[in-house]
């Protein structure tokens, strides 16, 4: 299958020398986070992921569970997410990501054809694992959503390297055994997941869950090309530091990784 | 295909249902599982030494006992399958017994689990205690106060009880907290899942660590019953597990076969197809797909879901699903005490609460055999039951 516009897009800033960043935001969580997605694209994203909130969300630790807990005591749901994203104006690609239930209720193309029409070019399911992708993973590529997948510390080498392969968008290393949420150093796991992925595939390889400083940032890149980084900034937004902190602390996160 | 109640397919599908909607870090383990499973049950030592476990242990074979006099007053014939009578008051030891050997067959150090009622957290505490595990047990906040027994219970048996704030504070959200946890300390630990629920193999390996009830019954009816089976066969549903450990045990006969669910976690009754905590089955939910909570004063049925294989027998017909609401099943509780002397749990209340309004209708028609699995004791329950009484005038003890 030929690279997606998102796939296409890491490659080129691969290219030109950046090491790439993805914040993700909780959507719905505050009424500006519109705004919020728009400055952190702004201070240096490559990609911003888009958290459509799921009741019980298994892969999530306490701050992405606060987060989602708000956003749908606010009344966001994946019809109203979604409306707002067509919103934002952003030259970066949009993905979302949330849980399997929320796919299937919608039906599998009906969803993947919503994400496609309001602009959303990926989407990221972590509790559907490789063997449970078939019915979504074709209609996602009908509507030319790119599913990127995740692989895991103890994600055996046969699988790794099928879950390269039928990855869109980029190759998610999750850096640690365990749910989002900072961590005071970055994991050993790291490293050595990085530097099995990067000898696996030539897609890009970004490390997330349990990065969430400017020296983790770049420490991670040392074996990838890029990392995602969720509970620190959404900590962030629940303390309440809006779009102006938000983009202050990417710009941070931007630094750490230019410096490298 | 499958037969009904046989081993699910390769994918863990009983029919459209079950699988493994997990995070690929928790793949590994859940493919670890189905192999250590499927090899140590067609190993013949392996059942010798969970049967004799059972049996020298944990008080099996159960009894099962005719209820005269609450027969006389239905006007029906009713049996009862005793797993009050084993050890830590309800089936749940069965099923804990089973994974403990297995886990430790396994090599693993360490045991987590969910509960609602506390009963499976009592049980894997057991567990822990004799085979030598170290034990956590996720419990909802909620449950934590209206269970405060068995938490003591757990801690005296050398647990540690963490309770849950997330969420619904209650068995949704322990599961949610466990399989958390599990994910980041999956090397050594065994999720010790207490129903008939979750990823592949969990609901094919705890409905045969369960099967132990059905097996038992169906030969101890057919001495009580001159060689036939019962007309019908009834048992409550939470996640499952009691009801398809029974159902295993009589699908091959003619007897007709009723789940009871709680009217306000009807998963087969009012749910749709969905996912959550590693399976498709029916769940409650609202129409973008956020899971509902589930209300019913009986903590061990508090769950929006069911186990999948209950959602294709519903689908197959071969079982009918029913619901009873709270206050039948305070009378029922009250009524089998009185009548027969036996103080059930909450939970297999609900299907008494059933057999006693459907007797003398079509659905139990007058002079038919109904066996109802009595999956555990009331002495978890009379604290909360005596709130209840007190708080309100229209239920009283005397019914
Ligand atoms: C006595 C008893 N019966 C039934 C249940 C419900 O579980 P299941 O549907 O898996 O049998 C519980 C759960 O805590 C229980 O304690």
């Amino acid at each position: 299958m030929t690279p997606g516009p998102i796939e296409e897009a890491l490659r080129a800033r691969r290219e030109a020398g950046r090491k790439l960043l993805v914040p993700y935001v909780t959507g719905g969580l505050n009424d500006d986070w519109v705004r919020v997605v728009e400055a952190v694209a702004a201070a240096g994203a490559d990609a911003v992921e888009i958290g459509i909130p799921f009741s019980d969300p298994v892969m999530d630790g306490p701050v992405i569970q606060e987060a989602s807990q708000q956003a749908l005591a606010a009344g966001a749901t994946p019809g109203s997410i979604l409306a707002d994203v067509a919103r934002i104006d952003v030259d970066v690609p949009l993905v979302v990501m949330t849980y399997y239930n929320i796919v299937f209720r919608a039906g599998h193309r009906r969803f993947a054809q919503s994400l496609a029409e309001q602009g959303v070019s990926g989407a990221i399911l972590p509790d559907l694992p490789l063997i449970e992708l078939d019915g979504w993973g074709r209609a996602a590529d009908e509507a030319g959503v790119e599913t990127i997948l995740l692989v895991a510390p103890n994600t055996p080498d046969g699988t790794l390297s099928e879950i390269c392969s039928r990855s869109r968008g980029w190759v998610y290393g999750v850096a640690v055994m365990g749910v989002t949420g900072e961590r005071t150093t970055l994991a050993s796991t790291a490293a050595v997941l990085g530097r099995r992925l990067k000898a696996a595939t030539d897609k890009p390889v970004l490390l997330g869950v349990g990065v969430g400083t400017p020296e983790q940032a770049a420490e991670a890149t040392v074996d990838a090309d890029g990392v995602i980084v969720g509970s620190a900034l959404v900590r962030r937004l629940l303390e309440g530091v809006g779009p102006d902190g938000a983009a202050d602390f990417v710009a941070a996160l931007r630094a750490g990784l230019d410096r490298t | 295909m499958t037969s009904l109640m046989g081993q699910p397919t390769s994918d863990g599908r009983f029919g459209e249902f079950g699988g493994r909607f997990l995070p690929e870090s928790l793949i590994p383990a859940c493919a670890e599982l189905e192999t250590a499973f499927t090899e140590a049950w067609a190993d013949a030592a392996f059942h010798d030494e969970y049967e004799s476990v059972l049996r020298d242990y944990g008080g099996r074979p159960t009894p099962v006992t005719e209820c005269r006099n609450l027969s006389a007053q239905l006007g029906i014939r009713v049996l009862l399958k005793r797993e009050d009578l084993a050890h830590t008051g309800s089936h749940k030891i069965n099923n804990v017994i089973g994974q403990a050997l297995l886990a430790r067959r396994m090599g693993k150090t360490r045991l987590i689990a969910e509960t609602g009622a506390g009963q499976h957290g009592v049980a894997t505490a057991t567990a822990a205690a004799l085979l030598g595990f170290e034990c956590r047990i996720y419990m909802g906040a909620v449950d934590v106060v209206r269970q405060a027994l068995n938490v003591f219970r757990m801690e005296l048996l050398g647990a540690e009880v963490v309770p849950v704030s997330s969420g619904s504070r209650t068995l949704k959200d322990a599961i949610n907290e466990t399989l958390r946890e599990w994910v980041a300390t999956v090397g050594a630990t065994h999720y010790c899942l207490g129903s008939v629920m979750g990823p592949h193999p969990y609901p094919w390996m705890v409905r045969e660590f369960q099967r132990i009830v059905g097996t038992e019954a169906h030969g101890q009816c057919r001495e009580l019953l001159d060689g036939a089976d019962p007309d019908v066969v009834v048992a409550c549903v939470g996640g499952g597990s009691n009801a398809a450990g029974t159902f295993a045990g009589f699908v091959d006969t003619d007897a007709r076969l009723v789940g009871v669910e709680p009217a306000g976690g009807a998963a087969i009754g009012r749910g749709i197809p969905g996912v959550v905590h590693g399976s498709k089955s029916y769940l409650l939910q609202d129409e973008h797909g956020q899971v509902l909570e589930a209300h019913s004063l009986s903590a061990g049925l508090d769950y929006p879901g069911v186990g999948p294989e209950h959602a294709h027998l519903a689908a197959s017909g071969r079982v009918t699903y029913h619901a009873a609401g709270d206050a039948e099943v305070l009378d029922a509780f009250s009524l089998l005490a009185r009548t027969e002397g036996i103080i059930p749990a909450l939970e297999p209340a609900h299907a008494l609460a059933w057999v006693i309004r459907a007797a003398g209708t079509d659905d139990l028609p007058a002079g038919c055999t109904v066996m109802v699995t009595l999956s555990g004791r009331g002495d978890k329950d009379v604290a909360q039951v005596a709130a209840m009484f007190e708080q309100s005038g229209l239920l009283s003890p005397r019914g």
